[in-house]
């Protein structure tokens, strides 16, 4: 029994089964298409996250977000700007207690280089209705190449705990055809 | 508990290289210890380490 | 040195120390007020997320949902595994348990750590959930009392490695150790893993807390708490493979199919199962994709093949045994004549087949690097793992308790018809639980969350209505799985403190049949031995498990452009 030591001294020796032999191959080379399956997509997929990193510190990060403020603002949306950068710019978007900042407006089918950053505590930027999510961490400057590729009104909800006030934590992406 | 051993005439038996290296616990948990060790949080730290300063 | 006190089991005939017999039902008993504990905070959780409900304040929500995490997923699991540990060690080898008055520090270390780190949280200023993710900051006996919990169930750990080591020299078994025995050891070399890697990165978070250390990279901190946080699930998945086996064996006299495959299955546990910690990081900066995708699948899914394996070999065992009792008709009568009243089999069962089917599936899905975008901190995650630790060990702690109740408190186990029934109810919520926040989870609701129509937000936004259908249903799950642990804690308590004294041979399988010792004999050899319900058991979760894997690809393949 499994709560007795084996009765054969030698169980290594034991024989085993034929189905079980046949399920442990079948195991493990779906365990090799999945994992080359990822190594595929890597190669031939469009929705793969980057790996551009940089460290940065709070201060350095926000004098970024306000120099694309003040170059790029075209309006004003419930007291936050709204920026419209142009197609393939570096776009600086920052989390804090309880805000992402700045809102942005994008092109459909442009691509940009939108940097993500926290000025206090870690963030989640969850970007819905379609279902993007990535971890944002204070002093690290994390860079994801993006294509909207549906026009439409996009919300970012703060999906890691940040405090108190975390469930009113909303941002906007509007992305416009061209 | 029904274990066969050998007659004490007998030789000792020759104990297959898997079975001795599973019924061998301190080497497993070395194993255990070491391999996550290296592959996740040494290889990981070197990665964090090296994250270059923002230009 | 005090010397060595035993009784002998009536059941069983082991000769049982009755100081391991002392601290097993000491460990026990403390994970089971834990788990009530626990258990009510997390209802409470599911009822504030149901939105017509919404029944905490915002503050009380992330207190409890801290709460909920930390007794539950740590102190409720940890305790009960160094019981099973223990149980493995000295009763089934036959032998006096090493260092008992190490033990028992190790049980105060955790006791006092446990209730420390409770207070912090209920004194309002440590609600930063269980993960406590830097810069956001505890109070420092909140980091105090997880690293003395951590320091006593590593000593814990010592213990069960002196006890086979005593075990070994005394000769107290012959040949190798029991395969349940051997998924313990697997159990334990996790957990000095898991929490030397807590210990390491919450001593300086304390003294960060402390305001001695200047600054915790936060980066740093998830890279290594999560070897703590997730391999800690590892220990339970390898604890509740080995109560599977234990369960099988004491049911229905099983057998491993072979002890080697079974083995080297727990060894792939050892060697690759705590990589899984990468599963947290997925979505970080940093970190390269070879480093996530050679960790997030266990190196090539090799321990994912070892689950496999013992997906198949666990209800082959009782097969067989079924068989070779008589219950050879068709393919499914071995099954169908199990012992469904049984709370220690249906509750096995139930935890073997959910957690492959719920837990298994969206584990391995969610943990695919590309896929977790989709996933990262939404309610899938919760959703998943309520499929693992809840469905999976909980629900097999709870089946084993059923086996303990007799065997080592030796009291007959309270309200018969009552425990019939629990895991039932239980697993029944459970499932519940976890379909229904993965279903939230994949509309995008998010994890940790108090207000998920945000009222007091600067813009608008609404979750798909059929996320509020799901949170509704889950609260419903909720209070079913709440009612199914309200049974078992009434059940424990009642048997243990004023149970029924057991004095004589019990019989622990229900079943007619021949007798155990019949199908004990050696079926094992290849040439005998007739699995057909296995088989198309494992093809149908095979069947689901690459449809499941495929669909999501395609649902990614919809999401922006991104690199």
């Amino acid at each position: 029994m499994a709560i007795t030591s084996p009765s054969t001294r030698l169980w290594w020796n034991e024989p085993a089964h034929r189905s079980e032999l046949i399920w442990i191959a079948l195991a493990f080379v779906w365990g090799l298409v999945m994992f080359f399956m990822m190594i595929y997509w890597h190669a031939t997929g469009a929705q793969n996250l980057a790996n551009e990193t940089y460290r940065t510190t709070p201060n350095a990060y926000y004098a970024k977000v306000e120099r694309n403020v003040a170059d790029w603002q075209v309006r004003e949306l419930n007291g936050l700007p709204v920026i419209k950068p142009p197609a393939g710019a570096d776009v600086y978007l920052l989390g804090r207690m309880w805000l992402w900042y700045p809102v942005l407006e994008l092109e459909r089918g442009q691509t940009y280089r939108l940097h993500l950053s926290s000025l206090d505590l870690q963030h989640g930027f969850s970007l819905q209705p379609i279902n993007i999510n990535v971890q944002v961490h204070p002093g690290y400057d994390h860079v994801l190449t993006v294509t909207p590729d549906r026009s439409g009104e996009y919300t970012i909800v703060c999906n890691e705990f940040c405090g108190l006030g975390h469930h009113t934590m909303l941002g906007k992406i509007f992305v416009v055809d061209r | 508990m029904s274990e066969i051993e050998p007659a004490p005439d007998q030789e000792p038996l020759r104990i297959p290289f898997m079975q001795r290296v599973l019924d061998n616990h301190f080497l497993l948990l070395f194993l255990g210890v070491v391999v996550p060790t290296v592959l996740y949080i040494i290889w990981g730290i070197l990665e964090l380490v090296q994250i270059p300063v923002a230009p | 040195m005090s010397k060595t006190v035993y009784r002998t089991c009536p059941t069983t005939g082991l000769r049982i120390d009755l100081s391991a017999q002392a601290l097993i039902k000491a460990n026990a008993v403390a994970a089971v007020v834990f788990l009530a504990i626990g258990g009510l905070f997390g209802l409470s959780v599911a009822l504030t997320r149901w939105p017509a409900v919404h029944l905490l304040p915002a503050d009380w929500f992330y207190l409890a949902l801290t709460a909920h995490g930390l007794d539950v997923l740590l102190l409720w699991i940890i305790f009960f595994e160094i019981a099973v540990l223990y149980f493995a060690s000295a009763i089934l080898l036959n032998s006096r348990i090493a260092a008992p008055r190490w033990a028992w520090a190790a049980f105060a270390l955790m006791l006092g750590g446990g209730l420390v780190t409770n207070v912090a949280v209920l004194q309002g200023q440590s609600s930063v959930m269980f993960t406590s993710y830097p810069p956001l900051m505890a109070a420092q006996h909140f980091y105090l009392g997880l690293i003395l919990f951590a320091v006593g169930a590593l000593i814990g750990c010592f213990v069960f490695f002196g006890t086979l080591v005593i075990a070994r020299d005394e000769k107290t078994y012959q040949g190798s150790i029991p395969l349940v025995t051997f998924g313990a050891l697997t159990a334990a070399i996790i957990a000095v893993f898991t929490l030397a890697s807590g210990a390491i990165i919450l001593i300086p978070t304390w003294l960060w807390s402390i305001g001695l250390v200047s600054n915790i990279d936060p980066l740093m901190y998830k890279l290594v708490w999560w070897a703590m946080g997730h391999s800690s699930q590892q220990i339970n998945v390898s604890a509740h493979v080995a109560i599977w086996y234990a369960i099988a064996a004491m049911l229905f006299g099983a057998k491993p199919l072979s002890e080697k495959i079974s083995r080297t299955a727990f060894l792939l546990y050892i060697l690759f199962l705590q990589l899984a910690s990468a599963h947290h990081l997925l979505v970080e900066p940093g970190l390269s994709s070879e480093w996530k995708v050679f960790n997030t699948s266990y190196a090539m899914y090799l321990a994912v093949l070892g689950s496999m394996i013992h997906g198949l070999s666990v209800p082959g065992a009782m097969e067989a045994a079924q068989r070779a009792r008589g219950f050879n008709n068709g393919v499914f009568q071995w099954l169908r004549k199990a012992p469904w009243g049984n709370p220690a089999f249906s509750g096995m069962f139930l935890s073997l087949v959910m957690f492959g089917f719920l837990g298994g599936i969206s584990g391995v899905v969610m943990g695919t690097e590309q896929i977790n975008i989709m996933m990262h901190n939404t309610l899938y995650v919760p959703g998943h793992f309520h499929g693992t630790v809840v469905a999976g060990t909980t629900l097999a702690f709870m089946a084993m308790s059923y086996l303990l109740i007799p065997l080592v408190f030796q009291r007959e186990v309270a309200f018969p018809s009552l425990a019939k029934w629990q895991p039932y109810l239980f697993g029944l919520g459970v499932a519940g639980l976890s379909l229904f926040m993965m279903g939230a989870g994949t509309l995008g609701v998010a994890r940790r969350h108090w207000d998920i129509t945000f009222t007091s937000a600067p813009f608008d936004f609404n979750y798909p209505p059929t996320a509020y259908l799901l949170m509704g249903l889950n609260g419903m799950a909720a209070i079913a799985a709440a009612l199914g642990g309200l049974m078992f804690i009434v059940i424990v308590v009642k048997s243990v403190f004023f149970g029924k004294p057991v004095r004589d041979r019990i019989t622990l399988a229900a079943p007619s049949g021949q007798p155990i010792s019949a199908a004990v004999a050696s079926y094992g050899s290849a040439g005998t031995l007739r699995i057909p319900g296995t088989l198309v058991l494992v093809g149908v979760f095979f069947t689901a498990f690459v449809l499941y894997y495929f669909v999501n690809w395609k649902y990614l393949s919809e999401v922006w452009p991104m690199r």
